[in-house]
C-alpha cells in the first residue's frame, strides 16, 4: 500500500492540463521589477540607486536580517527607479524597476550546462553560499533556505525530506523541474545532505506522476543514501508536516517545527536552485512558473526571469482567454486571486492559473448541517465548523483552545462543506488575531 | 490587461457536494427498501410514503413562510427525507390521519420550533414516530401482516402473524417459551427478504443493507456509527446468548428486527443529530446499541432503537463537547 499522511485529505480534481508541456525560456522582457521583499522575513535593503547599471546575478538587494534574503539581478540593464509599484493584491511595495539592455551575465557565474556533482564545500560554506546566492522555499512558502538549514542549538537533522508531492491542482512547474532536471536537482539534493549531516535522505512524489518516480528512481540508483518514497494522491500532502508523516509517520508536535522530529523538508525546485548556487555561482534570479487554465490556448511550464510582469507570461500563452474571471498567483487550493496583472514574477510564483467567470465565483451559502465533513477532511485534527462559529462570535480565548493556530490554511474545510460556508475565511480571520493576542503576550 | 477580476480568498475550488445532493442521496439510498415494502405491501405503502412526504414539505413550507417568515428551506431536500423516514417507521395499517399528525410533529415541533434544518437536537422523523407510538399505542403497534407474509408463515402460530417477530419472542419468552420452541417459528432468510411484520420501512434487511454499501461508496457517511451500533449490540446479545441460549435470543434475530438496521443506517446517521469528531460518532453508537438492548430485554417495549436513538441524540453536545478529533502532533 502506498504511503500517506493519516489525519484528513480531499482529492480536488487534479487537471494537470500542462503536465506534458516541456519547460520552455520566455524571452526577455522589456523591463522587469524586483521587489525586495520577496521571502518571508524582514525585506532586503536595496543597494542600487536610479541610473545604476547592472548586470545578470549582480547583488542588487541586502538581506535586512537573519530571516531575510538577498535579491539579484535578473537581468542586465539600467536602474530606472527604485521605489514604489503595485503588487498582484494591489498593495504598494518596494521594488528595483530594471530596463532590460542585452542579457550580460555577471563573471563568475558558470553557464555551462556540464553537470558538476564534486562540492568539496564544507557544511557550514554550502549553507553560506546558499544564503548569499538568495535561495528561498519555492514551493510557495518562500522561507529563507539558510534558515532552515541552520539546525537550533541542541537539535539534530536525522531526515532530510525532499518534496516533489506538487499536491495543487494544476500545477506542474515541479513535476516538469523532477523530469527535465532530475541530474542537478539530484546533485542539489546530495549539497543539501551533506550540509545538514542527515543519515537519510527521501524524495516523496506522488504516484500520479509515474514518470517522474521512474526517472528519479534512475538517476538515484548511484545514490545509496537517496529513496524515492512514491505516495497515494491526497491533498494536502506537500504540507510540510503531512510530508513528514506521509514519509517516516513522525508527528511534528503542535507549535513546534519540523527540525524537533529531526526532519527538514525542501521543495524539488529548491534543490535545483541550490545546485546552481553552490555548482554554478548563480543566484536564485530565474524559476519555473506553470501557466494554465481550462481555456488558455498554450498551458505550459515557463523558465521566467524573476521580475518579469504576470500578463508577459499570459500573453506568450496565447493571451488571457475570453470570460476570464479569475487569475490566480499559486494553485487552486492555496493561491492569491490577483487584481493587477502587471504584477511580477517572485521567488515564490510557482503558477498563474487563469479560471473562467463560471468557475470564479463561489457558491451561495447555507446553514451548517452538522455533516462532520469538514472534521473528517481536516490534516490537523482541528474542528474547522466550530472554529469558524467561534472566530465569527468573537470567542478568541475559545479559539485559541481549539488550536487555530494549528491551522495550515490547506483550504480543504471550505472545499468539502456541502452548505459552502466560508470557513476557510473565518478561521484565518480568528487566527490572525489570536496571533496577534499571542504576540502581545510576550 | 485592463479586465476586471474576481477576487476572493483561497480555495478557490470546490467539492461537489451540496446539502440537497447528499439529502438527495439518501433518497436514493431508501429506494431499495421501498421497493421491497412496495412489493410486499403493495399501494398502502405508496400512500402511506406520499402522504407523510406532502404533508412535511407543506408543513415545513407553511411554517418557514408564515411563521418563521425566512426564505423558502423544502429544496434542500431534507423535509422530504423526514417524511420518507416517519413513513417507513409506521405500520401499514395507521390511519392517514396520524401519518399528517406524526408529520406536524415531527417537522413543527422537531425540527421547526429550533430553527429549521441544522438546529434541531432530536431526530426529527423519530420525534414523530414515538410521538404516535405514545399516543396511540394500539394503532401503532397493529402490524397487519400482508398475504405474502402470512403465505410465507404458513404453519407458524397466529401470534406470530401478526405480531412483529420481536414482539412474538418477547411475548412467547415471557410466558414461558424457551429460545429452541420459538425458532422454529423464525425465518432468517425471510427477515434478509423482507418477509415478516414490523414498520413497513425497516422489513427487508438486505435492501437496507445495498442502501448501507451505497451511502459509503457515495461517501455520504462514514462507518462508525452504523458499525458501532450493530457491533455493541452483536456483543452485547452474544454475551447474554452464550450465557444462557435458551432464554435470551441470538445476535442476528436482534440485528434483524424491530428496525435496527433501519435505525443504525438512516436515522442514527441523521447529520445534524449526530456527533462530529470519529470517536463521539463511536460511543455514541455503543450508546444506542447497548440502550436498544437494555429496553428489549428488560424493558416495556419490544423494540428500543428509537428510544435509543433519541436518548443518544441528547448526548452528542456533550459528545461534542468533550470527545474531540485526534489532534495532529498532540501527544494521545
Amino acid at each position: 500500500m502506498l504511503k500517506s499522511f493519516r489525519l484528513g485529505g480531499i482529492h480536488p480534481p487534479e487537471n494537470k492540463i500542462s503536465r506534458g508541456a516541456a519547460i520552455e525560456q520566455l524571452p526577455l522582457p522589456e523591463s522587469v521589477v524586483i521587489p525586495i521583499s520577496q521571502h518571508i522575513g524582514a525585506p532586503a535593503v536595496a543597494i542600487v540607486a536610479k541610473g545604476d547599471s547592472v548586470v545578470v546575478g549582480q547583488l542588487i538587494a541586502k538581506a535586512g536580517g537573519f530571516v531575510s534574503s538577498n535579491i539579484h539581478s535578473s537581468v542586465s540593464g539600467v536602474v530606472t527607479a527604485v521605489g514604489d509599484f503595485v503588487d498582484a493584491s494591489g498593495l504598494r511595495r518596494v521594488g528595483v524597476i530594471i530596463k532590460v539592455e542585452g542579457d550580460t551575465w555577471l563573471e563568475g557565474i558558470d553557464r555551462d550546462s556540464s553537470l558538476n556533482k564534486i562540492c568539496d564545500l564544507e557544511p557550514k560554506e554550502i549553507v553560506s553560499k546558499i544564503a548569499a546566492m538568495g535561495i528561498v522555499g519555492m514551493g510557495g512558502a518562500t522561507f529563507p533556505t539558510q534558515v532552515k538549514l541552520s539546525i537550533p542549538e541542541g537539535k539534530k537533522a536525522v531526515y532530510l525530506i525532499i518534496n516533489g508531492v506538487e499536491c495543487e491542482p494544476y500545477l506542474t512547474a515541479d513535476h516538469r523541474v523532477m523530469l527535465e532536471r532530475a541530474e542537478e536537482m539530484v546533485v542539489g539534493i546530495s549539497i543539501l545532505a551533506k550540509a545538514l549531516g542527515v543519515v537519510r535522505t527521501y524524495i516523496g512524489v506522488e504516484n500520479n506522476k509515474p514518470d517522474a518516480i521512474a526517472h528519479i528512481s534512475k538517476v538515484i540508483a548511484e545514490y545509496p543514501n537517496i529513496d524515492i518514497i512514491p505516495l497515494k494522491v491526497k491533498y494536502p500532502q506537500g504540507g510540510e508536516k503531512q510530508l513528514i508523516d506521509a514519509v517516516v509517520a513522525l508527528e511534528v508536535p503542535s507549535g513546534a517545527i519540523p527540525i524537533e522530529v529531526g526532519a527538514v523538508v525542501q521543495n524539488v525546485g529548491t534543490a535545483l536552485a541550490i545546485y546552481e548556487a553552490v555548482q554554478k555561482n548563480k543566484p536564485l534570479i530565474e524559476r519555473v512558473v506553470t501557466v494554465t487554465g481550462k481555456k488558455l490556448e498554450k498551458p505550459s511550464n515557463l523558465m521566467v526571469r524573476v521580475g518579469t510582469s504576470i500578463d508577459s507570461l499570459i500573453t506568450y500563452c496565447g493571451g488571457l482567454p475570453e470570460n476570464s474571471g479569475k487569475v490566480i498567483g499559486g494553485g487552486p487550493m492555496m493561491g492569491r486571486a490577483m487584481c493587477n496583472l502587471s504584477a511580477p514574477v517572485t521567488k515564490g510564483t510557482s503558477g498563474v492559473l487563469i479560471m473562467p467567470s463560471e468557475e470564479s465565483l463561489r457558491r451561495s451559502s447555507s446553514v451548517c448541517i452538522k455533516c462532520a465533513k469538514c472534521v473528517g477532511v481536516c490534516p490537523m485534527g482541528l474542528e474547522p465548523y466550530l472554529l469558524y462559529k467561534l472566530a465569527d462570535l468573537g470567542r478568541l480565548a475559545d479559539t485559541e483552545e481549539h488550536k487555530v493556530t494549528d491551522c495550515i490554511e490547506c483550504g480543504s474545510c471550505s472545499f468539502t462543506c456541502p452548505a459552502s460556508l466560508p470557513l476557510l475565511d473565518m478561521i484565518k480571520l480568528g487566527k490572525n488575531e489570536v496571533m496577534k493576542i499571542i504576540r502581545t503576550r510576550k | 490587461m485592463s479586465n476586471k477580476f474576481i477576487v476572493s480568498p483561497s480555495p478557490h475550488v470546490f467539492g461537489k457536494d451540496t446539502t440537497s445532493k447528499l439529502m438527495r442521496d439518501v433518497l436514493i439510498a431508501l429506494l431499495p427498501a421501498f421497493v421491497v415494502t412496495v412489493v410486499i405491501y403493495g399501494m398502502q405503502a405508496l400512500v402511506l410514503t406520499g402522504v407523510a412526504v406532502v404533508s412535511c414539505v407543506l408543513f415545513e413550507y407553511l411554517i418557514q413562510k408564515f411563521l418563521l417568515k425566512g426564505s423558502n428551506t423544502i429544496n434542500d431536500y431534507s423535509a422530504i427525507l423526514t417524511g420518507v423516514l416517519l413513513a417507513f417507521n409506521l405500520p401499514i395499517g395507521i390511519p392517514i390521519w396520524m401519518v399528517v399528525l406524526g408529520s406536524l410533529v415531527s417537522i413543527g415541533i422537531a425540527k421547526m420550533s429550533f430553527g429549521g434544518l441544522g438546529r434541531n437536537p432530536f431526530n426529527p422523523a423519530l420525534v414523530g414516530r414515538v410521538f404516535l407510538l405514545l399516543s396511540f399505542p394500539v394503532q401503532m403497534t397493529m402490524f397487519d401482516a400482508p398475504d405474502m407474509v402470512r403465505d410465507a408463515l404458513y404453519g407458524a402460530t397466529d401470534a406470530m402473524s401478526g405480531a412483529t417477530p420481536l414482539a412474538y419472542v418477547k411475548d412467547a419468552l415471557k410466558n414461558g417459551c424457551s429460545v429452541s420452541e420459538i425458532m422454529p417459528n423464525i425465518s432468517y432468510q425471510n427477515m434478509l427478504l423482507g418477509i415478516k411484520s414490523g414498520s413497513f420501512g425497516e422489513i427487508g434487511a438486505l435492501a437496507l443493507i445495498l442502501g448501507f454499501v451505497y451511502l459509503l461508496v457515495r461517501k455520504v457517511i462514514t462507518w462508525h456509527i452504523p458499525l458501532f451500533i450493530v457491533g455493541s449490540m452483536t456483543l452485547f446479545t452474544g454475551a447474554l446468548w452464550f450465557f444462557n441460549p435458551e432464554q435470551y435470543m441470538d445476535p442476528i434475530f436482534h440485528i434483524l428486527t424491530g428496525g435496527v438496521l433501519l435505525g443504525a443506517i438512516f436515522m442514527a446517521t441523521d447529520y445534524v443529530t449526530s456527533p462530529m469528531s470519529k470517536r463521539g460518532m463511536m460511543i455514541y453508537g455503543v450508546g444506542i446499541g447497548v440502550i436498544t438492548i437494555l429496553i428489549r430485554v428488560w424493558g416495556a417495549y419490544p423494540e428500543g432503537i428509537s428510544f435509543a436513538i433519541l436518548i443518544m441524540n441528547a448526548v452528542v453536545p456533550i459528545l461534542n463537547k468533550y470527545v474531540k478529533p485526534a489532534r495532529f502532533g498532540v501527544s494521545k
